[in-house]
Formats: C-alpha cells, sequence, structure tokens
C-alpha cells in the first residue's frame, strides 16, 4: 500500500561513510574525510525527518523483508526492518543527535592525526545503532547490540597508545560480553519456546495466551536484563562506563550518554510484552533501576574529573529509565531517554569545550572563573544541568517528574519514590557543584605557566599523545571561546534541553503530553491519578532539586572552605565513596584474579602447554626419533644392504609361496 | 634317471652359497664374482625347467641372460677399476660414503 | 650312468661355490668360479641345452671370467683385510640366506612328485632348433641385445678410461 520507505538505506549509509573513511580516509585530504563523514550521518536523519513528516500517510507497524539470512528447517531469521512509534522516536534521537555530535567532532578532534579513523568508527557506530533501533527480530537486534559493543571499544581505545586507554577499552568489551552472554541465553530461550525471534510472532503469541504468566517468561525476561544491565552499565555490570571516559570527548556524548547506553532501555521497552507477563522481572527492574540511580548518584558526588562526574550522572540517570521501566510506564523511561540524550549529550559536549579550551585538562579543581571567558560554553551548559537537575520548564524536570509519579502510584512504589526523591536531589547538588567548580570562582587554571604545566597537561591530555612542551594553536592570549564549529551545536542541543521536555507536559500542567500519546498505541499507557496529587508532587520534585542547588551553592560558591572540613569530619565514608565503594577492586579480586589464574595454570600451563603442546612435540619427537632408528639402516655399507637384501627375498619367496598362491588355489 | 628336483636344488645350492659369499666377501671383486655365480645359478633353473616340459624359451631365457651378464661383467669391472682409481682401495667397507 | 655323472658334476660345482666362498684371495676364487661354470656346461649337456653348454665355456668360462682375471692383475688385488664392515650383515643376511635355501628346498622337495625325472637324450635342442625359435620369432630381441652389447662396451671403455 504505501511506497517503499527504503528503510534499509537508513543504516547502509553510514556503512558506506564507514568503508570509505576506513580503507581511503588515511591518504584522503581532511575536508573530504569530514564530507563524508557529515553526509554519512545527514543524509539518514534527512531520510528520517522526511518519514516523519508523512508520518501520517504510514500505516504502522511498517515492516520491510530487505532478505532472508538463515533458513534453516522450520526456523527463519531475516534481514527484517521496521518502522513503528518507538522505533520513529529512537530514530529521531539517534540520527539527530549523532549528526549535531559528529559536527561537533570536526572542531574537537581537528587537530588529531587519526582524524580519518575517528569518523570511520564514529560512522561505524550509527550503522551498528541503527540496525539494532530497525531490527524486526531478535537477531538482528544483537547484531546492532555487539556492534555498537565493538564501536564502542574501538572508540574508547582511540588513543590506543595509552595503556589506560587500551585497557578502559578491554574492560568496556568484556563487560558488556557478559552481559550479551545473558541476551544470548534469552534468545535460545526464545528460539526454544517460540520457535522464531521475530518481534511480530512472538508478541502476538504472547497476546493470544494470557495464562502464560511468570515461568519461562520470567526467565527470558531476565536474562533479557541481565544484557540489559551490561549495555546500559547498571548494577553489577556498570563498572565500565566510568572509565570509558578515556576515550574523546564527543564519543562520550554519543556512545555513553545519548545512544548506545540507551539501547538496554529501548530494548526492554521493545520486549515489554515479555516484562508485562512477569511482576517478578519488573520488580528486579526497577530495584535496580533505582538502586543503581541512588548508588551511582552518591559516587558522583566526590569525583573532581569533570568527565568523571558526568559518567556516573549518565549510570544514575540510566537507573530512572530502568525504573520506569520496571514499573511498565514504558513511555516515560522512553521520554526521559530522549531528553537526557538532548542535556546529558550537551552536557559532555560543553565539558568537552571547556577541556579543549584548557588543552586538555579535566580536573575541575584547577578549573574556575570560565564563564566570562566562555559565554556560549557557559550558558548550553547552564541550560543542561538545570534540565538535569529537575527545574522547571526544562527539559528534565518533565520527564523525571513523569517517572516518578508514575513510580509512586505503582503498588508498592512509595519506597522506590522516595529513594528516587533523595537521588534527584544528589543529582542537582553535584550537577551545580560541577557548575561551580568550573565556571565560578577564580580562575585556577595558570595560563602563564604553561611551559612546564603543558607538558604535564599534556601526558596526561585526552587530545594529544604527543608530548609538546608548546601548546599548539591556544598559547596565544590564554583561554577562549570555542570555534563556531562546536559552539553551534552547543547552541542547537542547548534549545533542546528548554524546550524538548514541552513534548511531554502532562494533563495535569495544561499540556497534552504528546509524547506519551504517540507511543500509547505501542507501549500502553501509564496510570492515571489526581491532578492533584500530580501537582503535589512536581512540586517535591521541585523544591529537592532547589534543596541540591541551594547546598551546592553553600559549599562550592558562599563558603569554598566547608567541603574540606565536612570531609574531615566524615572520613571513612567519605574514603568509601571516593574509591567507588571498592567495586572494582572487590570484582578484580573475586572474580578477574581467579579467571586469570584459572587461565595461567590451568589452561594455558596444563591444557595447552601440556596436553595440546605435548601431544604435537610428543608426536614430532616421535616421528624424529622413528626417523633417526631408520636412518641407522642408510649405512652407505653395501654389506648391510645386502644382508636386508636376502632377508627381504626370502621373506619376499616365502609369503609369496605360502600366503598368495595358496590364496588363488595355485597350489 | 635323475630327477629334476635334484637339479633345482643343485641350484638352490649354488645360489644360497652365491647369496652367502656376496655377504661374507670383503673384496669387490669377489663380491662381482658371486654375483656371477647367482646368475648361473638361475640359468641352470632354467635349463632344466626347459627340459621338464619340453620347451625351449627356457634356454632361450639362458641365451639372453648370458648376453646381459657379459655386458653387465664388462661394464661393472669397468665401475670397479674406476672406484678404485678414486679410492685406491678394493675393500667394500670403504666405499661407503653414500650415507646420512 | 646319468645319475653318476650329475654326481660327480654337482659335487664339482658345489666344491667350487665352497671354495670361491671361503678363498681369500680373488684369484683363487676367480679359478674356482671357473671350476663352476665348466661343471655347469656339462650339466647343461646332460640336460640336453648342446648349444648352451658350448655358449657356457666360450662367454663364462672363457671371457668373462679371463676379463675378471685380468682386472685382478691389473688392480693388483691381494688378500682381503679383515675388516669388520657391517654387523647386519651376518645377523640379518647370513639367517636370510639360510631361510631362502630353505625355503626353496622346501618348495622344489615337496612339489618334486609333480616333476618327472630328466633322461639322457630325453629332449635334445639342437642348435637348428634355438636358432629357427631366435631369428625367427624373437628376430627384435636379438638385434637389440646387439645393441646392448655395443652401449656396454662404449660404457667400459668410457669408464675405464685414465682422466687426464
Amino acid at each position: 500500500m504505501n511506497s517503499s520507505l527504503h528503510l534499509w538505506l537508513i543504516p547502509v549509509i553510514p556503512f558506506a561513510g564507514f568503508v570509505l573513511n576506513g580503507l581511503l580516509g588515511r591518504k584522503l585530504p581532511k575536508a573530504l574525510v569530514t564530507a563524508i563523514a557529515l553526509v554519512a550521518t545527514l543524509i539518514p536523519f534527512a531520510q528520517v525527518a522526511d518519514i516523519w513528516f508523512r508520518l501520517n500517510g504510514i500505516s504502522l507497524p511498517y515492516i520491510e523483508h530487505a532478505g532472508t539470512w538463515i533458513q534453516t528447517g522450520a526456523f527463519r531469521a531475516g534481514f527484517d526492518l521496521q518502522l513503528d512509534h518507538l522505533s520513529m522516536v529512537m530514530l529521531l534521537v539517534v540520527t539527530g543527535v549523532g549528526f549535531v555530535i559528529h559536527v561537533f567532532s570536526v572542531g574537537y578532534m581537528g587537530h588529531e592525526e587519526g582524524y580519518w579513523r575517528y569518523f570511520a568508527y564514529l560512522n561505524l557506530f550509527m550503522f551498528f545503532m541503527l540496525t539494532l533501533v530497525l531490527a524486526e527480530n531478535f537477531l538482528l537486534m544483537f547484531v546492532g547490540w555487539e556492534g555498537v559493543g565493538l564501536a564502542s571499544y574501538l572508540l574508547i581505545g582511540f588513543y590506543y597508545l595509552r595503556t589506560s586507554a587500551a585497557n578502559a577499552g578491554k574492560k568496556a568489551f568484556v563487560v558488556n560480553r557478559i552481559g550479551d552472554f545473558g541476551f544470548l541465553i534469552a534468545l535460545f530461550l526464545l528460539i526454544w519456546h517460540f520457535g522464531t525471534l521475530d518481534f511480530s510472532t512472538i508478541f502476538a503469541q504472547v497476546a493470544q495466551h494470557p495464562e502464560w504468566q511468570g515461568g519461562f517468561l520470567t526467565a527470558i525476561a531476565l536474562f533479557l536484563l541481565l544484557g540489559a544491565t551490561g549495555k546500559s552499565a547498571q548494577i553489577p555490570l556498570y563498572v565500565w562506563l566510568p572509565d570509558a571516559m578515556e576515550g574523546p570527548t564527543p564519543v562520550s556524548a554519543l556512545i555513553h550518554a545519548a545512544t548506545m547506553v540507551t539501547a538496554g532501555v529501548y530494548m526492554i521497552a521493545r520486549t515489554h510484552v515479555i516484562f508485562n507477563r512477569s511482576p517478578l522481572a519488573l520488580t528486579v527492574v526497577a530495584i535496580i533501576g533505582v538502586a543503581t540511580a541512588f548508588f551511582a548518584a552518591t559516587m558522583g558526588i566526590v569525583q573532581t574529573d569533570i568527565k568523571r562526574v558526568l559518567a556516573y550522572s549518565t549510570v544514575s540517570q540510566l537507573g530512572y529509565m530502568f525504573l520506569a521501566c520496571g514499573v511498565a510506564s514504558y513511555a516515560s523511561g522512553i521520554f526521559h531517554l530522549v531528553t537526557h540524550a538532548f542535556f546529558k549529550g550537551l552536557l559532555f559536549l560543553a565539558a568537552g569545550s571547556v577541556i579543549h579550551a584548557l588543552n586538555g585538562e579535566q580536573d575541575m579543581r584547577v578549573m574556575g572563573g570560565l564563564w566570562k571567558k566562555m559565554p556560549i560554553t557557559f550558558w548550553t551548559m547552564t541550560s543542561a544541568v538545570f534540565a538535569i537537575s529537575g527545574i522547571p520548564p526544562f527539559a528534565g524536570f518533565f520527564s523525571k517528574d513523569e517517572i516518578l509519579y508514575q513510580t509512586f502510584l505503582s503498588p508498592g512504589g512509595k519506597l522506590l519514590w522516595f529513594v528516587g526523591l533523595v537521588t534527584a536531589g544528589l543529582t542537582s547538588f553535584y550537577m551545580f557543584r560541577l557548575w561551580y567548580m568550573t565556571f565560578f570562582g577564580e580562575t585556577r587554571y595558570k595560563g602563564a605557566s604553561l611551559a612546564e604545566h603543558g607538558a604535564a597537561v599534556h601526558a596526561s591530555s585526552t587530545s594529544k599523545l604527543v608530548l609538546e612542551a608548546e601548546p599548539e594553536g591556544h598559547g596565544h592570549g590564554g583561554i577562549h571561546e570555542s570555534p563556531w564549529v562546536m559552539t553551534l551545536p552547543l547552541i542547537v542541543l542547548g534549545i533542546l534541553s528548554l524546550i524538548g521536555g514541552w513534548l511531554g507536559i502532562p494533563e495535569a500542567m495544561g499540556g497534552h503530553n504528546a509524547i506519551g500519546h504517540f507511543l500509547d498505541p505501542l507501549l500502553g499507557s501509564g496510570r492515571e491519578g489526581s491532578s492533584q496529587l500530580a501537582l503535589t508532587l512536581a512540586a517535591v520534585s521541585t523544591l529537592t532539586a532547589g534543596l541540591g542547588w541551594f547546598f551546592a551553592h553553600l559549599l562550592y560558591f558562599a563558603k569554598p572552605e566547608l567541603p574540606e572540613v565536612l570531609t574531615g569530619k566524615i572520613r571513612g565514608v567519605y574514603a568509601l565513596v571516593a574509591h567507588k565503594y571498592w567495586v572494582d577492586e572487590i570484582y578484580g579480586a573475586l572474580i578477574v584474579t581467579p579467571l586469570l589464574i584459572v587461565s595461567k595454570y590451568l589452561l594455558q600451563g596444563l591444557l595447552d602447554t601440556g596436553v595440546i603442546g605435548g601431544a604435537t612435540y610428543g608426536g614430532a619427537y616421535a616421528a624424529q626419533g622413528f626417523g633417526a632408528i631408520v636412518q641407522r639402516v642408510q649405512s652407505g655399507n653395501i654389506r648391510s644392504y645386502a644382508g636386508w637384501l636376502a632377508l627381504g627375498a626370502a621373506v619376499l619367496l616365502i609369503v609369496t609361496y605360502f600366503g598368495f598362491t595358496a590364496h588363488f588355489g595355485l597350489r | 634317471m635323475v630327477p629334476i628336483s635334484y637339479y633345482l636344488i643343485l641350484a638352490a645350492i649354488l645360489f644360497c652359497i652365491g647369496v652367502a659369499a656376496f655377504l661374507i666377501k670383503r673384496n669387490i671383486i669377489s663380491v662381482f664374482m658371486s654375483i656371477e655365480l647367482m646368475l648361473n645359478a638361475v640359468n641352470l633353473t632354467f635349463v632344466a625347467f626347459a627340459h621338464q616340459w619340453h620347451q625351449v624359451s627356457g634356454q632361450i631365457f639362458v641365451f639372453f641372460v648370458m648376453v646381459v651378464a657379459a655386458a653387465e661383467a664388462a661394464v661393472g669391472l669397468a665401475i670397479i677399476i674406476a672406484i678404485f682409481r678414486a679410492r685406491n682401495t678394493l675393500n667394500v667397507d670403504q666405499v661407503d660414503l653414500m650415507k646420512l | 650312468m646319468h645319475l653318476v655323472l650329475f654326481i660327480i658334476f654337482g659335487g664339482l660345482c658345489v666344491a667350487g661355490a665352497l671354495n670361491l666362498l671361503f678363498q681369500r684371495h680373488p684369484i683363487n676364487a676367480a679359478l674356482s668360479l671357473i671350476v663352476v661354470m665348466s661343471s655347469l656346461a656339462v650339466l647343461y649337456l646332460l640336460l640336453g641345452a648342446e648349444f648352451l653348454a658350448a655358449a657356457q665355456v666360450i662367454v663364462y668360462s672363457g671371457a668373462i671370467m679371463v676379463l675378471f682375471t685380468f682386472v685382478i692383475m691389473l688392480l693388483n688385488a691381494g688378500s682381503e683385510e679383515r675388516t669388520h664392515g657391517s654387523k647386519a650383515a651376518y645377523a640379518i643376511g647370513i639367517p636370510g640366506a639360510a631361510a631362502l635355501f630353505a625355503a626353496l628346498a622346501y618348495i622344489f622337495l615337496s612339489n618334486s612328485k609333480s616333476l618327472s625325472t630328466a633322461k639322457l637324450g630325453d629332449y635334445i635342442v639342437t642348435t637348428s632348433d634355438l636358432s629357427r625359435v631366435l631369428f625367427r620369432d624373437l628376430l627384435l630381441p636379438f638385434e637389440v641385445t646387439s645393441v646392448l652389447i655395443l652401449v656396454a662396451i662404449l660404457g667400459a671403455v668410457a669408464l675405464a678410461r685414465r682422466e687426464h
């Protein structure tokens, strides 16, 4: 009925960009590399926007079969892409925010030697993420799922000459792999029970059997959840995300804030039909979500690296999205996903702008006083800080508030609501702390002593691998605003951080909740409560956010000597939080070290060297030894040859006469 | 009235003595002579069987064996002369360069 | 009569062969071999092979063994030295030869009933019979052997030439 939308083009064009830049980028001029990368991202965005404007003329869900992948027996998996309300929203976010961040990267990574490599990987990431979002079956989604993990590894370890970056990339990939293991088990269970991996078939079957509650559906849901915790950095698999800050800052913005980490939330929303049948799984999701949110927020309070604060903030905000899904209010989770993409992306990009201006400095303790020197960065970041803290009318307020409202209404949700509320206060506190430390106060960054500071900065910088005593390009005139190619994306996202929430203004405040209604046909509507309750809760959240701001103002602007006094009083607790609750060390001791020991001594020592090596070398030695023995026959001595000849002749005669002729009856 | 088998056994005895001589002798020329002995034993076998079955082809065979033996003796002795010139010895045990 | 002749000349053959085996000087071995060959010629006569008996004496005793003797004299071969070259020859070879003889003897003896007895004058092949076969049915192999002899001559001359 419809003309073909050519959905397959959406992921394929970035892939073409990856191939071109990957194969030829090293030799191409920088302008051409930039053009390829930007065009490869702009075209999908244009296509998605076009579809969006034509959306009323398309019957959803629209499924496109781009070919069969596996066909064995009764099982078929195809390259099937689908467009429905959920994937429409995700497509807009991924392509839109993706394009904006690509533009920012042109400025941020302009001086890098691996410029072409960076954009190739970034386009590769876009390809996989779009595949993930457009997939109509679990298998194709898994392809995208794994692929974004790969792209993340490549980009985290972009500065591959740095050991810490390489290790961070490895850690991200390995931890993700653990989650993917859960995802795989879920896939096997799905094939076992349903015989197919197509979304439409599975969900239809589940819908037809209302008696299927819990049981194997709980198992599937829990394993899917394991995969989601890996990808979306929730407890227990969140440990890779803070380390992932080793990658370039735009990567952190795109992958570890706006898109890849939200894949887990998207997946849960996509499979909500299964989750709805398992109250146990939903409870687990909610608890993990809110616990992670609180836990990460406490760690964010004490971090001194600006990107680390934002990393823990991402983990915390993802916890909110999980909480939303856990109380079966998937639409609000997706709404928060969208606003989070705006303001977290902006936060990272603005941080990148600051880092770029300070020649790679990331420690907030040596920042300060930048609001006059970098106005655009300052105002856009302010927009994002207000948004994430949940201050109306900025974006985050509406989405976070919706989640908390739905949590409050859900059975047994009041405790979860309370923890979420406290976390919101903590969020506001540490974001304003970041705001004050970075932009206000006296300028602690000493530009004059850049000569020796520059060398140290560059050794720890994220933007140069070569030690230089002279920082290039910024030695003149001290700190200044970033070029327009970097500030324009900031402005775009800044505006979205302000108005993005207006998509979902609830009716209680006089809005239409456009995004909620848009996602209704797919995800079902949330719970309804009285508008009085809604307004009360909204007021409470705003108050909490304001409290967070107040304390941040007190500790980091008005009385900056106060934090040291306070930490002195709670030294033990402070040490615990500052060391991230020793989680990395615990994982290392409990899991990593035993695995390494087993690998080294058992698998490598015993099996590899001993058994396999032994068999191989043993075979070689045996052949050698046997050969050495047989070799002695060839002595060069004619008489010994004659001896063997005589023996052989006798044997031949006997065998022929007594064996051969008898066999053929010639005797 | 001699049974043919007597001739055959005589030939077998000669052949095996030839093999033993081949193994024991240390002079190249003696070894070569033992080869000739073996060939003669085989000739006797052929002639005996030719008489046994009244076929002339046994004797034809002997004829050709003789021819080839003659040719072989000529060439073989030439080789022995060449070896003697190169190694200055006629001892079989000292001509053992073709070894590993 | 036949049997007596057979025993005498057969015994001579074996004696000559054993002498070949046990003599240390090659010239003695060569002379014993001449005895063997001549006795074999008589045995051929007993078996009715006239031409072959003559050829045996002329070619083998008269040419080949003379050639051997010439070479022994040319190379001034002396008595054999007592060198121990190979254990395999004694350890494996002698049992091998013995096994060979045992097998052959067994085969011939166990089949002796299917073999007839040789009578003097029972089957005599005249030279003309032989030549009829050679020059009519086997003409080509006959001519090829002459080429073979030519090649052998050339080879012998080339191999034994003194290098300058």
